[in-house]
């Protein structure tokens, strides 16, 4: 067997791992196991790449690798074991990040080392791509970062013009893309990658906080994309196949997380969404509607006094890192017999899914953890909803007020239920800036402070009551 | 036609890409929300094979541009597969273990307070 036949061999079982932890994670049970086929798969790859020439001929450039190696295993293993769960979209932001730079500078570095610049058309169309899709998603990455680690704001950044001037960049991306193929230069490439590099950072700038995640996924499969357009100008089926499979399930992914939020792509990418506070949803929610506030202790007998209790945890919890008191509330509930379930909605949290990592944390088997869909039904036979730091994702507005921003979003039905207990810093509209009629219904009582604090004083009068 | 003797030519590769991004497409259609968290980060970490790509272009490299910009894509490609698959690991053990190890203390408390609570979400219906 041929060294290039072994090659594409060994190259095909790493990615038969890769499409095993994709499939893996059709179910918890089987999602870690899937994760280290994929792990091993990539093991398997990077050993054998040492066994080629071209990679261990040059002792230097080979010294070179193994450093490189070693600093980033060194960076990255402590940065992975210690990032906090709730910190959990901001790393793989930049960790998707760094993979879209890695791409970008393969595309470079071959284009650099070609002999001749004269190659085909399609060869230099192959780098252009790894290199612009490369930049956008490293400098989006960045700046997904910076909004999430709250390094800057997280509202919507708008200026005059933005539209116009992001359209002016993308032209200019176009005309020096034109020229770089006409006549296949260094310097031209170079200035694609820094006029990429601005387009990332001005196509994030205006993405509000809470649709971040949305666009981390699809920066996710920009990266696969720019991976596997650097795999095409190395000529490497294993680059090309890696990143389309991410490439793909990152689109897929992308336009389920929309859904979840009821809202279409282009809306959540241009819109500039929640810039600005509007008061759709009834008559403008301030001090004029009376709203009813108990304390913890009245609360509390009510939810030791219930047969079913659902706590519905949101953003505010995963701010507030109240996971693990939740937890101890719905323990402390059971206890005296009550039936717990968390009803948890498609976008709760900072990230699509990431509530569910939260509360695993916070060891709440997955079990208890009821996707809407199952939730819902259940609702008009529970007697408490415990809301936590949640908000436009229990508005009715999205069923019933056809003119709100948020309509159509899929919802959790907490006006279904028998009493409501809103847990929130004040009645500051949630993220969409919209006015929740719910935080006035009779049926509703109100808990404020914050999540962690407001949590811990329940338990207590929960064991007391 | 525009095959070489060494690859499998750009009609080749075009086929790979079309077929990996069906196969892509297809096998995460049935993954649930619960874990789309850990998926992000699943595919976060395969995309890094770009290490592969960054060895190659950095073992083959000539003069000070195309060795630093190498090193530096080696750097960052280590970055992003080594931080994608610990991270990934870290949610789905969270997700594995622990409710192995709670749920047969739930059942057992369950069963020594007749009355009490289902805390199980298997039987989603409500009677």
């Amino acid at each position: 067997m041929s060294r290039a036949t072994a090659t594409d061999l060994v190259y095909l079982i790493a990615i038969v791992g890769f499409i095993l932890a994709l499939k893996g994670l059709s179910s918890p049970k089987r999602a870690r196991l899937g994760n280290l086929a994929g792990a091993t798969g990539m093991i398997i790859a990077v050993a054998w790449t040492f066994s080629l020439p071209e990679v261990h001929s040059n002792h230097r450039n080979l010294l070179l690798i193994i450093v490189g190696m070693v600093v980033g295993t060194a960076i990255a293993v402590p940065a992975a074991r210690l990032v906090k769960m709730t910190a959990m979209p901001q790393m793989v932001a930049i960790f998707n990040g760094v993979g879209g730079g890695a791409a970008a500078l393969v595309a470079v570095v071959s284009f650099i080392a070609l002999p001749s610049k004269n190659i085909a058309i399609y060869k230099i169309v192959e780098i252009l791509l790894g290199v612009l899709i490369g930049s956008v998603s490293f400098a989006g990455s960045a700046i997904a970062f910076a909004k999430l680690q709250e390094l800057m704001t997280g509202r919507p950044i708008t200026y005059p013009g933005q539209q116009a001037i992001n359209g002016l960049v993308g032209l200019g991306i176009l005309g020096l893309v034109i020229a770089t193929i006409a006549s296949p230069s260094t310097p031209l490439l170079l200035l694609v990658m820094a006029l990429s590099l601005v387009l990332g950072v001005i196509f994030v700038l205006p993405i509000g906080g809470a649709d971040v995640p949305v666009l981390i996924s699809l920066l996710n499969a920009f990266t696969g994309l720019a991976v596997a357009a650097s795999g095409f100008a190395i000529n490497s089926t294993l680059l090309i196949v890696a990143g389309t499979l991410v490439g793909a399930s990152g689109t897929l992914l992308t336009r389920m997380m929309s859904q979840a939020m009821g809202r279409s792509l282009p809306n959540i990418l241009f819109s500039a969404f929640g810039s600005v506070i509007t008061a759709t949803g009834g008559e403008a929610g301030d001090a004029s509607r009376p709203v009813r506030s108990g304390t913890p202790e009245d609360i509390a007998v009510l939810l030791a006094y219930a047969r079913k209790v659902a706590i519905v945890p949101g953003y505010g919890l995963a701010v507030a890192q109240a996971q693990h008191t939740a937890r101890e509330l719905a323990d402390a509930l059971m206890e005296r017999g009550v039936e717990v379930y968390y009803a948890i909605h498609p976008v709760a949290g900072r990230m699509p899914g990431h509530m569910n990592v939260l509360l695993a944390e916070a060891n709440v088997p997955y079990d208890e953890l009821k996707e809407m869909e199952e939730a819902n039904p259940e609702m008009s036979t529970t007697d408490v909803a415990l809301v936590v730091g949640a908000n436009d994702t229990v508005n009715p507005a999205a069923k019933n007020t056809p003119g709100s921003p948020i309509y159509g979003m899929p919802i959790i039905n907490v006006d279904e239920t028998q009493n409501i207990v809103f847990m929130k810093r004040s009645m500051r509209p949630g993220f969409a800036g919209i006015d929740n009629d719910l935080l006035y219904d009779p049926k509703t009582t109100m808990l404020f402070g914050d999540a962690k604090d407001s949590l811990t004083k329940l338990v207590a009068a929960v064991k007391a009551a | 036609m525009i095959a070489t003797a060494a690859g499998p030519g750009l009609m080749g590769l075009i086929t790979v890409f079309v077929l990996a991004a069906f196969v892509g497409y297809e096998v995460i259609s049935k993954v649930p929300s619960v874990l789309h968290t850990p998926l992000m980060s699943g595919t976060n970490a395969i995309h890094g094979i770009i290490i592969v790509g960054a060895m190659l272009v950095l073992g083959e490299a000539h003069g000070a541009a195309q060795v630093s910009l190498g090193f530096l894509a080696v750097i960052l490609a280590t970055l992003n597969v080594v931080g994608g698959f610990v991270v990934t690991d870290r949610m789905l053990e969270m997700f594995k273990a622990k409710p192995a190890a709670r749920k047969p203390a739930a059942e057992a408390s369950a069963a020594a307070a007749p009355g009490a609570s289902e805390t199980g979400g298997s039987n989603g219906a409500a009677s």
